[in-house]
């Protein structure tokens, strides 16, 4: 197992090298100049200078190897400076990736950014998980009944619909008809006591609403189907012939079994959900880190959406090998060699 | 759907060879043809059957809507601004006075012609790299990694940067509307083949093996008379799937392209444009959002049964229960 993982661990190392190659050769190919903002008055050579100072002088693949230094050496220095405490060679002379709208290092705009996100998909995935799981199961254990063919409905409607439609609508409906919850996210919003903490869970619900839905309705038809395929099993009549109640054959037996693919499968969900955030977060106007992304992508901040591409492509791939190994490790019948 | 070539049932009736008899007409006309028993489990679907109704009654309206409402969803009326439902406007005007019928219409053509370009794009690459992955052994290994590295892009965030990247150019190269047209169906196209790969190079290694392929190429069958004739008639049931599946992907990728403002211009929307365009006027026509996400809700939800039925009734599996 440890082999294993070990494995997979060295064989996403290409992986990640490759897909930050697409991301910054698409980038860098791009008829853009990051200086054809800036007033026509500026002399040519002062225009020049500029284009060197956000390292634009050098040859393509100086670029990319610098890039990837201060993605791959530099920041994760800085992280572990500013959480242990501890210095670690020429911290204030260490290049780092910056915006070029702000001028601040990337990755402290995506630390600013990414708690609001964390805290949205963070909490709409387990409500999602929550909610699909039991009407997984239900609707598997009373196959074909009211019920089950309800959920079916209702889960190919929740996942055809697409989110932007799901947000205006309630938008429309809970903030514009009936004035009951905020239709804009407030991020400076503090939590001190119990009203403001009511202000939050209002802000919270739409957004939540919206992205939990949709994620709980595949996961539902995920869930239905993996219990659906071990309630026919030998086991199953086993543990009835023993005289186990339906209870216990249901939620012990069958579902342990039945959960393993479902988590892997909310594994591998998870990065598509911060991917699906960046409509949420513009629907609702959360400025998190899919805000982020648009707005560089608007203003042509090439910088900042390489590395917050290469962010999400790292997600992935992370989560592609954390289902990979908790497969293995729920499902002992699984032997990698 | 165990013989080959199922669809194709112009030629003898049953398998080939297995059942000689099937040959004279009184025999064939007991057994029904493989495409006929296909037409019955998609019937016996009752989703997919209100899926197809729906689609067609959405694609019939979108492409011959215009004939009975023959209003130009580019005329600007700005006497009946932000109009509310009306016999002369149904779905009310937008904020410059066009009829929002008109533009819906007009969108959906745009929408539709995306989604299937799309997807014919994503499946003929996807069915070129599943065969080719399947049917040359030495190609398999690079062409499946490339499989996994797409599939480990980040999609929505890539497709956001190639159009930044690429709308200028090409709308300059193109023509405003063929250039973004052409944009948004390669990016999306190219970014979702990944899964028929996969599909079709499990049906392709499996097919592989079947006597009749060895038969062939004993025979002295090229590579690619065997690849025509023999491998994707037997995979075309899952690519089918793939393909009605492909369509409604298409169509919510693109409109959320067009929601986060990178996708087509105002001047010629999809349905995802309309939607866009219509949420700061949320407070006075909430219609405007209304209409088009109907449009796009009923048409993805509508092919998304139709995929399922399709899948129930290729798939012989789920036949005999």
């Amino acid at each position: 197992m440890s082999r294993y993982v070990a494995k997979r661990l060295l064989f996403s190392v290409p992986t990640l090298l490759a897909i930050s190659f697409i991301v910054f050769a698409l980038l860098d190919l791009a008829p853009n100049d990051p200086t054809a903002q800036l007033p026509l008055t500026i002399p040519p050579e002062t225009r020049e200078a500029i284009r060197e100072s956000l390292g634009l002088g050098q040859p393509f693949h100086m670029r990319y190897l610098k890039w990837l230094g201060q993605f791959m050496v530099n920041e994760p220095l800085n992280l572990m400076e500013r959480l242990w405490g501890i210095e670690v060679g020429d911290s204030a002379e260490r290049l780092r990736v910056r915006s070029w709208s702000t001028r601040a290092p990337v990755v402290d705009l995506i630390a600013d950014r990414l708690p609001q996100t964390l805290t949205v998909v963070g909490v709409s995935y387990l409500g999602a998980i929550l909610l699909a799981v039991p009407v997984g199961v239900f609707s598997a254990y009373r196959q074909y009944s009211v019920f089950d063919q309800v959920g079916a409905f209702v889960t190919m409607v929740g996942f055809s619909i697409p989110t932007f439609f799901t947000g205006t609508v309630l938008i429309v409906v809970f903030s514009v008809s009936l004035d009951w919850l905020p239709s804009i996210y407030d991020t400076t919003h503090r939590v001190t006591d119990l009203e403001s903490f009511g202000y939050q869970v209002k802000q919270m619900v739409m957004p939540v609403a919206v992205l939990g839905l949709f994620n709980a309705a595949q996961l539902s038809r995920f869930t239905r189907s993996a219990v659906l395929e071990n309630l026919n099993r030998d086991y199953v009549r086993t543990a009835r012939a023993k005289g186990l109640t339906e209870r216990v054959v249901v939620l012990v037996h069958v579902l342990r079994n039945s959960m393993i693919p479902v988590v892997t499968v909310a594994a591998l969900g998870l990065p598509s959900t911060f991917a699906g955030a960046i409509i949420t977060e513009q629907i609702f106007r959360i400025n998190g880190v899919g805000q982020l992304l648009i707005g560089a992508i608007e203003s042509g901040d090439i910088p900042t959406v390489q590395t917050v591409t290469f962010l999400f492509a790292v997600l992935i791939v992370a989560f592609n090998l954390a289902a990979d190994v908790l497969y293995g490790v729920l499902d002992p019948r699984i032997r990698y060699d | 759907m165990t013989e080959g070539a199922p669809e194709s049932a112009g030629g003898p009736a049953a398998g080939p060879g297995r059942f000689p008899l099937a040959r004279e007409p009184a025999a064939a006309s007991a057994r029904p043809s493989p495409a006929r028993d296909v037409w019955r489990q998609f019937l016996r679907h009752k989703g997919a059957l209100a899926g197809a109704a729906v689609f067609s009654v959405v694609a019939l309206a979108v492409l011959l809507g215009s004939a009975v409402h023959g209003v130009d969803p580019q005329y600007l009326d700005y006497a009946a601004r932000n109009r509310g439902m009306s016999l002369a406007h149904p779905m009310g005007t937008d904020n410059l006075g066009r009829d929002m019928l008109a533009r819906v219409l007009a969108g959906g053509r745009v929408s539709l012609a995306v989604g299937v370009g799309a997807m014919v794009l994503s499946l003929t690459l996807g069915t070129f790299v599943g065969v080719t992955a399947g049917f040359f052994r030495r190609c398999d290994g690079p062409l499946m990694r490339l499989t996994d590295l797409f599939l480990a892009l980040p999609v929505l965030p890539l497709l956001l940067v190639a159009i930044m990247l690429f709308r200028d150019p090409l709308r300059a190269a193109l023509g405003p509307e063929l250039g973004i047209f052409v944009l948004v169906v390669a990016v999306i196209g190219m970014t979702s083949w990944m899964q028929t790969a996969r599909i079709v190079r499990g049906e392709v290694l499996a097919v592989k093996q079947r006597e009749f392929v060895l038969a062939a190429r004993g025979m002295g069958a090229g590579p690619h008379h065997v690849i025509v004739k023999h491998v994707l008639p037997n995979a075309l049931n899952p690519i089918t799937v793939a393909a009605t599946l492909g369509i409604a992907q298409a169509i919510i990728t693109e409109s959320a392209l067009s929601f986060l403002g990178l996708g087509f211009p105002s001047d010629f929307p999809t349905w995802g444009r309309l939607l866009y365009d219509g949420v700061p006027f949320l407070g006075i026509t909430p219609a405007r959002v209304v209409w088009p996400g109907l449009a796009i809700s009923l048409t993805v939800l509508s092919v998304n049964y139709m995929g399922d039925g399709l899948r129930d009734a290729l798939d012989p599996h789920m036949r005999r229960r």
